[in-house]
């Protein structure tokens, strides 16, 4: 039966029934609701939380608790995720899978509380130092963000590599009827062959062994495979439409609703959702006809992100001449009637293509 | 009938060990190891195996056993 | 009066310290203590960064996690959520722990976190040439204080281990120094006893070890022991600074 959750609750609870063993995380708005359920649900489930004395902390408390094979996680927003950068690469260098939530609020600095995707780039681009890439879910609904919770661990051990689930303000603060699924646990630390364990034998960081050595090599090889395998979407009307929107998150839904009102006055466009902003799901524009008019990237950032990753997938995907356009809604998500507006104004050749 | 072990390989010069040796038994040789540094040396005949000389080494160049 | 010495099996690799330097003696100490404690394969060392990333392995045969500049004590705090079996054992220089660090140390320890912490002083940032650090002595030459340390604008030197011993939960404090054996055979006790502690399960403890660096200070390992003896030690005091346990 379904219940009425707040999207940080909800994000929380999965993460319980996903087999998180341990949390770690500072405050910080709008995603504190996450921390504060979880300081009484772990308890509860004989499982850990500890409010870390910064961000940075944090991450290394699931540094250390990573690199045993527990399942960990912490969560934030922009700010807090700036001050994580150089974590992630530190995870990401040793290779420990660990779980990540950014509720996204407008930046850079302290910004606003205003729901936004202006942490697009610092997840899927990565702030901190060297070359490594993080799988990024990118649900649109409070269930999703429940199904995508709850295989996160799965991925992030299948790659031993951090992972990042991306919400938002609005996302985080609403409520939605959604359904749990049931408790799983994680593999048990003894049987897994990679951890650090107090012998220092199995994994493969010690002693000059050739995983070491012979990093660059591995990191491209890993970086690669989940490019292959990984990408993720949804695909709304792509096949005949003369424009394809791409949006991800909550902008994904308005922007689905204007899609929705343009077809019903004749006009064909199309919506494609990434579910995984990295990788980009380059495949889903295999779907779009050759002879497409534009492709339109809606997004709530300033000047245009997610566009940059668009017009890269219709050059590999369609044709470098296809133009690309952005409307970027900054501080909110776009409504109906702007995207409407928007796409008629693109169709009528009153808006410049980005690319 | 204890026996002092140098691993001259293992040693780096630096004299805290000919500094701390109670007998004075110890001195930097005049030839050096493959690393360049003038390692320990020691007169066994002053040398009273007491393991000062391993307790002051950062590098565990000495090792004392007994025969 | 003959003893039998041995090298520890976590330190048969040969290391990459320089000469003199007080790492190689705490490295070994704590080595020593861990097989007879028993915990030599039950113990994951999380290593700073600074001149104790030398001791990475192959250096120390034992298993390490090599976490960010001055975050040890959140890497060994979340290490012993992990494995709460093991011993979670943290080993910082003084610049990592309390310059960069001094956040994540000081609230490890404000939070009584049951993993032990060994930091290493010697009065400057020895692995990237000798900087100053918030323990350099007043007047003491490094290559950003080149005039001496002025103390009116960069604060006095720092004396972490008794701002930790403050905290009412903390259970174990100790400065020790490798200074001659004497003074390393306390030291090896004030190691055994925290180590013990943990094994325990009664709460955090911190060993520091003021230690010579003859490369930066541009002294031999006599000298060095005379300046430590003259100005370092008299300002950090050695001793067990707390002891819950009596």
């Amino acid at each position: 039966m379904k219940e009425l959750w707040k999207g940080n609750h909800a994000i929380a609870e999965a993460a319980m029934r996903a087999g998180c063993m341990f949390y770690a995380g500072y405050p910080i708005t709008p995603q504190t609701e996450v921390g504060e359920y979880l300081s009484g649900r772990m308890p509860e489930l004989g499982r850990k939380f500890i409010q870390a004395e910064n961000e940075m902390a944090a991450c290394y408390m699931l540094q250390g608790a990573g690199s045993t094979g527990m399942r960990c996680m912490t969560s934030s927003s922009g700010p807090g995720f700036a001050l994580k950068q150089e974590a992630i690469g530190y995870l990401c260098s040793n290779w420990i899978p660990t779980v990540f939530v950014n509720v996204i609020r407008w930046g850079p600095g302290l910004g606003s509380l205003d729901s936004a995707q202006t942490d697009y780039f610092q997840a899927t681009r990565g702030g901190g130092n060297g070359d490594y890439r993080l799988p990024v879910f990118a649900p649109n609904s409070i269930q999703e963000t429940i199904d995508l919770m709850y295989e996160a661990w799965d991925m992030a051990e299948k790659y031993r590599n951090p992972v990042m689930i991306l919400s938002e303000a609005a996302l985080g603060q609403m409520m939605e009827a959604v359904e749990f699924p049931e408790f799983k646990e994680g593999p048990k630390q003894s049987e897994m062959d990679w951890v650090w364990d107090g012998v220092g034998d199995r994994h493969s960081f010690n002693h000059g062994t050739p995983l070491y050595v012979d990093k660059p090599r591995r990191v491209r090889e890993k970086i690669e495979t989940m490019q292959e395998n990984e990408q993720r979407w949804e695909s709304y009307l792509v096949e005949d439409a003369d424009y394809v929107c791409v949006a991800y998150g909550l902008p994904s839904r308005t922007t689905r609703e204007a899609v929705d009102q343009l077809r019903a006055e004749g006009i064909k466009v199309g919506l494609i959702r990434p579910i995984m902003v990295w990788p980009f799901p380059f495949k889903a524009f295999a779907e779009i006809k050759k002879d497409v008019k534009g492709i339109i990237s809606i997004e709530t950032t300033d000047a245009g992100q997610v566009v940059e990753d668009v017009a890269l997938a219709t050059k590999k995907m369609v044709d470098g001449n296809v133009p690309v356009y952005g409307l970027y809604t900054a501080q909110k998500v776009v409504r109906p009637s702007e995207a409407v507006a928007f796409i008629k104004r693109v169709i009528a050749g009153e808006e410049k293509e980005v690319f | 009938m204890a026996t002092l072990h140098i691993n001259e390989e293992r040693c780096k010069g630096c004299g805290f060990c000919v500094m701390s040796c109670p007998k004075k038994a110890l001195s930097l040789a005049a030839r050096p190891n493959t690393a360049g540094y003038y390692p320990a040396q020691c007169d066994d005949e002053k040398c009273i195996k007491c393991g000062i000389c391993y307790t002051v080494c950062p590098d565990i160049v000495f090792t004392i056993t007994e025969d | 009066m003959a003893v039998t010495k041995s090298v520890p099996r976590l330190l048969e690799n040969p290391h990459t310290l320089c000469p003199g330097c007080g790492h190689g003696i705490v490295f070994r100490l704590l080595a020593e203590v861990l097989e007879e404690e028993g915990y030599d394969q039950k113990t994951i060392l999380t290593l700073g960064v600074g001149c104790c990333c030398n001791m990475n392995p192959p250096a120390w045969k034992g298993d390490v996690i090599q976490t960010a500049h001055g975050r040890a004590g959140a890497t060994a705090t979340g290490v012993k959520v992990g494995r709460p079996d093991l011993l979670s054992i943290a080993y910082q220089g003084d610049g990592d722990a309390y310059v960069i660090g001094l956040a994540e140390t000081l609230n490890a320890a404000y939070r009584n976190e049951p993993i032990t912490v060994i930091t290493v002083l010697n009065n400057n940032f020895a692995m990237t040439g000798g900087q100053m650090s918030w323990t350099t002595m007043p007047g003491q030459v490094t290559v950003t204080s080149p005039n001496g340390r002025d103390c009116d604008i960069t604060g006095l030197p720092i004396k972490v281990p008794e701002i930790v011993a403050s905290f009412e939960n903390v259970n174990y404090v100790a400065r020790g120094t490798t200074i001659s054996a004497a003074e390393i055979n306390k030291l090896k006790k004030y190691i055994q006893t925290a180590v013990r502690n943990q094994i325990e399960g009664k709460g955090y403890s911190m060993v520091e070890v003021v230690s010579p660096c003859p490369t930066n200070w541009r002294k031999g390992v006599a000298d060095c022991a005379a300046w430590m003896n003259e100005e370092v030690i008299p300002y950090y005091p050695l001793g067990e600074l707390k002891n819950n346990n009596k």
